[in-house]
């Protein structure tokens, strides 16, 4: 039975469309080998959940992803664009279906909140012709992360929650295909920790967003993920479910668990 | 083996500045041009500039006028004093004063500025967000300090040498009219040109080596203040090897 559904499972996923793809990556700083043929597939729709430890690569390969690093060799696939090939001009475009959402939020701390939203919206103009009313349009993100109320604040003035918020607002703006999150919820208390992972989950509804979510917090795993890829040594440890994964039998798995 | 890596590393060092050099200018030339961060960064640069341009330049007039008097009237020659003090404000010491000032103010304002940009992520958002940080944040700066600093002279010489006046009137009972009369007629364009126009290489070294440092910035919130810090050495220590390159080329063009 278990065996049947298994095989339901791989061919649903094999009908699904890739919205990202990563093959043999491979990056090194020096004699540090950081990603050693690191593998990835994200489907639509889906939420996948990389776990690894600090300097295990998560961080290199995410920022690989949207071309802020150049990889050794390998190739990583947006939407089927090979990003590794592009020029600068189609790199802009793809990254406009990426969403990032970074560790620290990367807000722009000299600016309010609703330039903040504006800035990615300045450049792609293109994209959003038929919007006529920005403010309009900043004004529902705001809404849809719950800060409407914030628009005319600095970042300064922000909680660390509400930063992340703002953050995931700006992200939403360009309404990409694929959210990236870099530990959406490093640094916040557990409370918090508990809002922001609901609000992926409204995000991923309402905005029906492909997520890959980087993260070592087990809640945040358990919650969020419908796949986890653990990343050890720059490589593909282990791939399953979190059920699966949780009951491992391998002590290398479980010491994600404890 | 310490100092191999020591004159390695300044070597490395030189390269990337010159890179960085070569990228400003292949940015500065292409499309989109971002003129409304570049008033944005000018009326920033400039405002943030003018008050201290001012009392330094009134401070120099006043102290020049003063140290110098008692000398030339030991000569008789209190008359020389328009004279003098103008072509020393205009040819060099304004420029170069008023620079270093500029540099205090701007590189390490600009060095600390981008430093915590890149220590936050904030310089790899622009770029994820389809906007070249490169041309958005440094290319703006650099052109906006070549502009202003020429024009922060202009006004800040403009002080110093009402300064000198202030001093001559109240010691040597010279007329406002009478004393200027004598400093115009005294430079010649040959004074000002050349001093003009290394301001323009000033201002663009000040705000490049900020630049450099702050876009480079490395290794967290100690880092930030190691670029704001050795932003403004290094923009001082290259005021001085540009004006002697300029005093330099000056005295062959129109000998000094």
């Amino acid at each position: 039975m278990n065996q049947t559904q298994n095989i339901h499972e791989i061919k649903e996923l094999e009908t699904k469309k890739r919205m990202l793809e990563i093959i043999d990556l491979r990056k090194s700083f020096g004699d540090n080998h950081v990603l050693n043929g690191f593998n990835l597939e994200l489907f639509e729709g889906e939420n996948l959940v990389i776990m690894g430890k600090s300097g295990s690569g998560k961080s290199v390969m995410i920022k690989c992803l949207v071309g802020l690093m150049q990889a050794d060799s390998g190739s990583i696939k947006v939407m089927g664009k090979d990003i590794t090939k592009l020029n600068r001009v189609e790199l802009d475009d793809i990254r406009t279906e990426i969403g990032f959402l970074f560790q620290g939020n990367a807000l722009y701390d000299s600016m309010t909140v609703r330039e903040n939203l504006e800035f990615p919206l300045r450049r792609h103009k293109k994209k959003f012709e038929n919007i006529t009313d920005t403010t309009a349009l900043v004004t529902k993100t705001l809404e849809s992360v719950g800060l409407a109320h914030t628009i005319n604040l600095m970042p300064s003035e922000l909680s660390g929650g509400m930063k992340k918020r703002i953050a995931l607002a700006r992200a939403l703006i360009l309404k990409p295909k694929i959210i990236l999150y870099d530990e959406p919820t490093s640094g916040l208390d557990p409370i918090t920790s508990k809002e922001i992972i609901e609000l992926m989950r409204h995000v991923q509804k309402q905005y029906k967003t492909s997520s890959l979510i980087i993260t070592h917090d087990v809640d945040c795993a358990r919650v969020v993920s419908e796949r986890m890829i653990l990343l050890v040594d720059g490589t593909n440890y282990a791939e399953g479910t979190f059920a699966e994964l949780a009951s491992s039998k391998d002590n290398q798995v479980r010491a994600f668990f404890k | 083996m310490q100092k191999n890596s020591a004159i390695k590393s300044f070597f490395i060092e030189i390269g990337e500045l010159t890179y960085f050099t070569g990228r400003f200018f292949r940015e500065l030339f292409s499309r989109p041009f971002e003129f409304k961060e570049l008033l944005r960064q000018c009326y920033s640069i400039g405002n943030r500039s003018i008050l201290l341009v001012g009392v330094t330049g009134f401070i120099i007039g006043l102290v020049l006028t003063l140290q110098t008097r008692p000398t030339l009237q030991e000569f008789g020659a209190e008359s020389w004093m328009p004279s003098m003090v103008s072509i020393s404000i205009i040819r060099e010491i304004g420029p170069v004063i008023i620079a270093l000032t500029f540099a205090g103010r701007i590189a390490s304002g600009i060095g600390a500025e981008l430093g915590s940009m890149r220590v936050t992520e904030q310089i790899d958002a622009m770029e994820v967000s389809g906007t070249n940080p490169f041309k958005f944040l440094v290319v703006t700066r650099i052109l906006a300090a070549t502009i202003m600093l020429p024009i922060l002279v202009i006004f800040g010489d403009a002080i110093a040498l009402y300064g000198s006046y202030i001093i001559e009137n109240a010691k040597g009972d010279v007329s406002f009219v009478l004393y200027f009369n004598k400093v115009f007629k005294t430079l010649e364009f040959s004074d000002l040109i050349p001093a003009t126009i290394k301001t323009f290489f000033f201002g663009f070294a000040i705000a490049l080596v900020g630049c450099f440092k702050g876009y480079n910035c490395k290794k967290g919130t100690a880092g930030v203040g190691k670029a704001a810090n050795s932003a403004v050495v290094y923009a001082s220590m290259l005021l001085f090897i540009l004006d002697f390159i300029a005093v330099f080329i000056t005295d062959i063009f129109f000998e000094i």
